[in-house]
């Protein structure tokens, strides 16, 4: 049971990482590498300190790849806006 | 007639009071004019002089250089413009004319007045104060655009953003940014995309044009929408020189579209380098707190406790044997104080003895019990003669001493109570008589009572 719990939580957590978004991740990395550079960590947090932050950084690095770029445009329709995909023509 | 008057005005002073009357007048001061330039000339001193006129007439003017520094145009002969002065005379030629201030070129002249004026009320208003700008966001996941999905600012925008960040994602809302539905289709763009909330930062704008194109970044309307938006707001109208209320109301200005998107979103490159370089620092400082870590732990490691413990023992035994040198010195030096002390109060009590003293007390006390005793004797002595002369003298006084001499006295039947008189009985009363040998019992036969003997 306490295992299925623990199990849990992680799966969560793994979750919320996933949905943090770039901002908040930068933001948290930035607080760590302060947080380390201050130098007045007891080493046992430096290294967990350290492996979050790389978790952080490579979670940023992750979503800077993530070229799935969406450009839409709204368009007024019966149901009020909607998104239609957009490509700039060469409309001279 | 022919008398002179008493006072005749210099045509200093007539001039001095016709230039006070025209600058005292508000109607010829702060004015716009409208007319051709003609006459135009630059003086080496910067001052511009020339002529404004119409069909019907002409001015003289002047430009200070002061004034037309800040020209945005180049005035030629021939050149319409709107000029904004006020009217007063050169004193030396006796001449009125127009002082300019400012000048435009004319055509956009009401266009120009309506932006000047707008712009004065709005700012008063507080509506561009630095304070009310927000900052825009650092990484922004979707870019809304708000501009015509057909000119080449929106080409512009998308080119850059795919250029710098092809991750982030645009939400285009296309607007008609010219002529009279303009003005209220972006406020309602501003509005809905608010509504929505899908973007980070708003970027509204066209491209370059003439000032009429651009008007409607001049309404009021789009410049309290602007302000309003909860979304940060970048305008980007026209080209460098462009400068509309919508570029003032807004969070900040982009020259043009283009540097509008450099704006809304940072290179990925730049991005990129700023993780490799957090990644770099965060390293830098594990691996310099794991050197001092280590350098803690060798420095520990190499103290002489742990690679010659023998030795520590040693300092510690030597160290046991000193102490235990001074403990022996420090007992031998307070015996040989004490035993000093000793020796110090004995003598100081040999001094002292009691032993006279308590002679001389002793032969004080025989001497006072000697006096006790003779003065208790001697006490006893004469208390005991008083008291046989108290027994004599008692004896003397006895009743029974009386009574042997032949006195009886007379007491009631049970011996309780002396009879004094006569009338304290009565014939055939019981009595007792007591003699000095014995009692009688008696009883009263007669009384004869005796005549008061006075003595």
């Amino acid at each position: 049971m306490a295992n299925n719990g623990a199990g849990k939580a992680e799966a969560a957590g793994e979750n919320g990482a996933a949905e943090m978004s770039f901002e908040l991740a930068m933001e948290k990395l930035e607080t760590i590498v302060a947080k380390l550079e201050s130098g007045d960590v007891p080493l046992e947090t430096a290294i967990e300190l350290f492996q979050e932050g790389m978790t952080l950084s490579r979670l940023c690095g992750q979503k800077l790849e993530q070229v799935e770029r969406r450009i839409e445009m709204l368009v007024e329709g019966d149901g009020g806006l909607q998104r239609k995909p957009f490509s700039a023509g060469k409309e001279e | 007639m022919r008398g002179e008057p008493a006072r005749a005005l210099t045509i200093r002073e007539i001039t001095r009071l016709i230039k006070n009357k025209l600058e005292g007048d508000p109607g010829l001061q702060d004015v716009w004019l409208r007319g051709e330039i003609s006459n135009f000339t630059l003086h080496s001193s910067g001052h511009m002089y020339f002529t404004l006129k119409d069909e019907n007439a002409r001015l003289k003017c002047i430009m200070f250089a002061s004034y037309n520094q800040r020209l945005p145009f180049a005035p030629k002969n021939g050149m319409k413009v709107l000029a904004r002065g006020g009217v007063s005379v050169y004193e030396r030629d006796g001449q009125y004319q127009f002082y300019a201030t400012a000048m435009q070129p004319d055509g956009i002249g009401s266009l120009y007045l309506a932006f000047e004026q707008l712009k004065r009320k709005l700012e008063e208003e507080g509506l561009f104060r630095p304070e009310a700008k927000r900052a825009l966001p650092l990484y922004p996941r979707t870019v809304g655009v708000i501009t015509s999905p057909t000119g080449a600012a929106v080409r512009d925008i998308l080119i850059t953003l795919e250029r710098r960040n092809p991750g982030v994602h645009v939400l285009l809302y296309p607007v008609s940014v010219q002529g009279t539905g303009a003005a209220p289709s972006i406020v309602k763009a501003i509005r809905e995309m608010n509504e929505l909330g899908a973007a980070d930062v708003l970027i509204v704008g066209r491209g370059g044009g003439s000032l009429e194109e651009l008007w409607a970044f001049n309404e009021e309307v789009v410049a309290r929408a602007i302000r309003a938006s909860a979304i940060p707001v970048i305008s980007a109208v026209g080209h460098e020189t462009d400068f509309t209320i919508s570029d003032f109301a807004a969070d900040i200005r982009a020259a043009t579209p283009t540097a509008a998107a450099e704006l809304a979103v940072r290179h990925i490159g730049e991005l990129r380098q700023e993780l490799a370089h957090l990644e770099q620092r965060m390293s830098g400082a594990l691996g310099r707190g794991l050197a001092r870590a280590k350098e803690r732990w060798q420095h520990a490691a190499r103290s002489p406790y742990f690679t010659q413990p023998r030795r520590s023992l040693l300092v510690q035994a030597e160290r046991l044997d000193r102490l235990k040198e001074a403990l022996r010195y420090r007992i031998r030096a307070e015996q040989s104080r004490a035993q000093e002390r000793a020796t110090r109060l004995a003598g100081r009590l040999q001094a002292v003895n009691p032993r006279q003293q308590i002679v001389h007390a002793r032969q004080r006390v025989t001497a006072a019990s000697k006096g006790l005793e003779l003065a208790m004797n001697a006490i006893a002595r004469d208390k005991a003669s008083r008291f046989g002369s108290l027994v004599r003298q008692l004896d003397a006084l006895s009743p029974l001493k009386v009574m042997a001499r032949g006195y009886s006295l007379a007491y009631d039947e049970q011996e309780q109570k002396l009879i004094r008189s006569v009338n304290e009985v009565q014939p055939g009363d019981l009595i007792r008589l007591r003699l000095t040998d014995g009692k009688l019992d008696c009883q009263i036969w007669g009384i004869h009572g005796e005549e008061q003997v006075n003595g």
